[in-house]
């Protein structure tokens, strides 16, 4: 209960602050820099919160589930313009996947070589 | 007047973790199937067939949702643990979320324009890349359509997560840097789901290339506001 009464305070105080400060980061995003901050600090031991992140990590994709779920109700909005966006998201979702994963590689490569020299 | 029994939070929660259940265990079995397309696809055809309004699901899947946001500051954990191997492969995880943010940019452009979709169309696809709130903001900065631009985004996420691992592993990519930024840059929080499920440090890359992409993909989109 530890873990989750920290997790969920974190995700309070992110939205808390996201609402009273109308920063662009959603407040969730904001809960978890505060989460990292805190863990550095030592303000929250890590094994507090391990157990219980590390089960919610596990299943977050259930959490996207009814999001996923809300979007195919509204599909038809795209209306005639479906084809073009379908390959758009595929070519383009393929292409960012590959050039991300092509100079990840070869820039932490030329990392790794430094250091062994 | 009686509620019918559909319309009360815990119908949507229980179907909810029902089919992701059996989507789990669908997915040991056969480990190409992803359990989120398993799992909003077999909600869909349930509610379809059985005539139960979207709403009446809502009010539970709602409440599913709600959770996403311990979900999401608990990525501070593989963030924290990792935090050695991010902070000496910063520039090559920097470099590289740019240059795919980059190409997801153009190659949206490019392939919109060249199947003659409108421009409307484009502009609201151009942030799909990023977390759902971010891009209905960048796709209304660019004068595309907020609303849409929300459902592209979950789209994209959809799919990233479903072809990602494959098409990584098929173009032979083995580092945890390669794969974790990859999938975090196109396909956010859904993607980082889903990794998140073979390796906890490719998770926390993840994590952090879909943090840094919310922040670099509304500073490439500046010139295009401009030059459009």
């Amino acid at each position: 209960m530890r873990g989750l009464a920290i997790l969920l305070g974190y995700t309070l105080l992110g939205n808390a602050i996201h609402t009273l400060l109308s920063v662009p980061i959603s407040g969730n995003v904001i809960g978890m820099v505060l989460l990292v901050i805190s863990l550095f600090a030592g303000w929250i031991k890590l094994a507090w919160i391990e157990e219980t992140a590390q089960f919610f990590l596990k299943h977050m994709m259930i959490f996207f589930a009814p999001v996923i779920v809300g979007t195919m109700m509204f599909f038809g909005v795209i209306g005639d313009q479906w084809l073009v966006v379908l390959v758009t998201l595929i070519v383009a979702t393929i292409i960012v996947l590959l050039v991300t994963a092509g100079v990840a590689a070869r820039q932490s490569g030329k990392v790794k070589e430094r250091t062994y020299e | 007047m009686n509620e019918a029994w559909f319309e009360q939070p815990l119908f949507g929660i229980t179907i909810t973790v029902v089919f992701y259940m059996g989507a789990q265990l669908l997915n040991s079995r056969y480990r190409w199937l992803n359990p989120l397309f398993v799992t909003s696809g077999g909600i869909i055809v349930l509610l379809l067939l059985s005539d139960i309004p979207y709403e009446a699901y809502r009010a539970g899947g709602d409440v599913i949702t709600f959770f996403l946001g311990p979900a999401t500051v608990a990525l501070a954990v593989p963030f924290y643990k990792n935090f050695q191997n991010l902070r000496n492969q910063l520039v090559p995880i920097v470099t590289a979320v740019s240059a795919g943010l980059i190409c997801g940019l153009l190659a949206v452009w490019g392939i919109s324009s060249l199947l003659h979709g409108s421009k409307q169309i484009m502009l609201t696809m151009l942030p799909k890349s990023v977390t759902t709130p971010i891009a209905i903001e960048i796709a209304d900065l660019l004068g595309g359509t907020p609303e849409l631009a929300g459902v592209f985004a979950v789209l994209t996420g959809l799919l990233g997560s479903m072809i990602g691992p494959g098409i990584l592993k098929l173009c032979k990519f083995r580092s945890d840097i390669a794969i974790g930024a990859a999938m975090g840059t196109a396909s956010h929080g859904i993607g980082t789901a889903r990794i998140m499920r073979d390796s906890e440090i490719q998770g926390g890359i993840s994590a952090f290339a879909m943090g840094l992409s919310s922040i670099l993909t509304p500073i490439f989109c500046i010139p295009l506001i401009w030059w459009l």
